[in-house]
């Protein structure tokens, strides 16, 4: 591979890393969910990268299982925010604190 | 530096900047129109390192699907205000723990190995990605495809019922 592994996994890891970012700093729950998806993505990157780094296709299968259990966990995601804006006419995190300890 | 290093390069920091994008931008559209940039660049990352099956995969589910639902409830939840980042509030919690964790890692980096690199690729002597994938997912990981699909059923019975409005 003429990209040294090292630098695909500081790309994925930057990409994590904003994702991250996102979730803990975004009070809007719907870019929590994408902030999310940039994570897992981040985490797909180095299933591809290293299945083509050790010739093994583990990885690509496994990515794209990720990517269906990823397409469940958006719409289960949107229809939890759907719910609390029809219910609580919000979907700002930090206005719903009811099971909040 | 070959070509598809350079490729690799230019793709990757599209990927990160409209990423640091989706995060910072006041409206949830924009975020979404730049969380599909990065969704292609990251496809196009993944027909470099030959896996054009996941790259297809990645445009039709991601881009395609996940977006188009991101957008319709973006558009259903009518929000009249929108607040930006609270980077104020959390900026310190939030900026070590990120510094933490990138840290960690680098260190680790520094500190090990990466698996060398392995032989050339066989999967074109074999038919292409496509077909060895295929072969793959319906050999080797039959059941783990068929719990997924499972995952879906329940996944999709699962947003009907919370979606559902109350008559």
């Amino acid at each position: 591979m003429p990209v040294p592994p090292s630098h695909v996994l500081i790309f994925s890891l930057l990409l994590f890393s904003i994702g991250m970012l996102g979730v803990l700093t975004r009070r809007n729950a719907i870019i929590i969910l994408m902030s999310i998806e940039l994570m897992m993505n981040a985490a797909n990157i180095n299933f591809i990268a290293f299945s083509r780094q050790l010739n093994n296709l583990t990885g690509q299968v496994f990515g794209v299982f990720t990517i269906a259990v990823a397409a469940g966990e958006v719409a289960i995601g949107l229809a939890v925010v759907l719910a609390l804006y029809r219910n609580r006419d919000t979907i700002y995190v930090d206005e719903v604190h009811v099971m909040k300890g | 530096m070959s070509a598809s290093a350079v490729v690799f390069y230019v793709l990757a920091s599209i990927a990160v900047l409209s990423a640091a994008m989706v995060i910072w931008s006041r409206y949830p559209v924009h975020s979404a129109l730049y969380l599909v940039l990065t969704f292609l660049s990251v496809a196009g990352i993944y027909v470099l390192f030959e896996a054009e099956f996941v790259a297809a995969v990645q445009v039709l589910v991601y881009a395609g699907g996940i977006m188009v639902l991101f957008l319709f409830v973006i558009l259903l939840v009518n929000l009249k205000d929108t607040l930006g980042p609270r980077v104020r509030l959390h900026a310190t919690f939030s900026s070590v723990i990120g510094a933490a964790v990138v840290g960690l890692i680098l260190y680790v980096y520094s500190k090990g190995r990466v698996p060398g690199t392995s032989a050339a690729s066989s999967v074109l002597r074999e038919g292409g990605n496509l077909q060895v994938i295929g072969a793959a997912l319906y050999r080797e990981y039959l059941l783990p495809f068929e719990i997924a699909s499972v995952l879906l059923l329940v996944a999709m019975i699962g947003t009907i019922i919370l979606a559902r409005q109350k008559t």
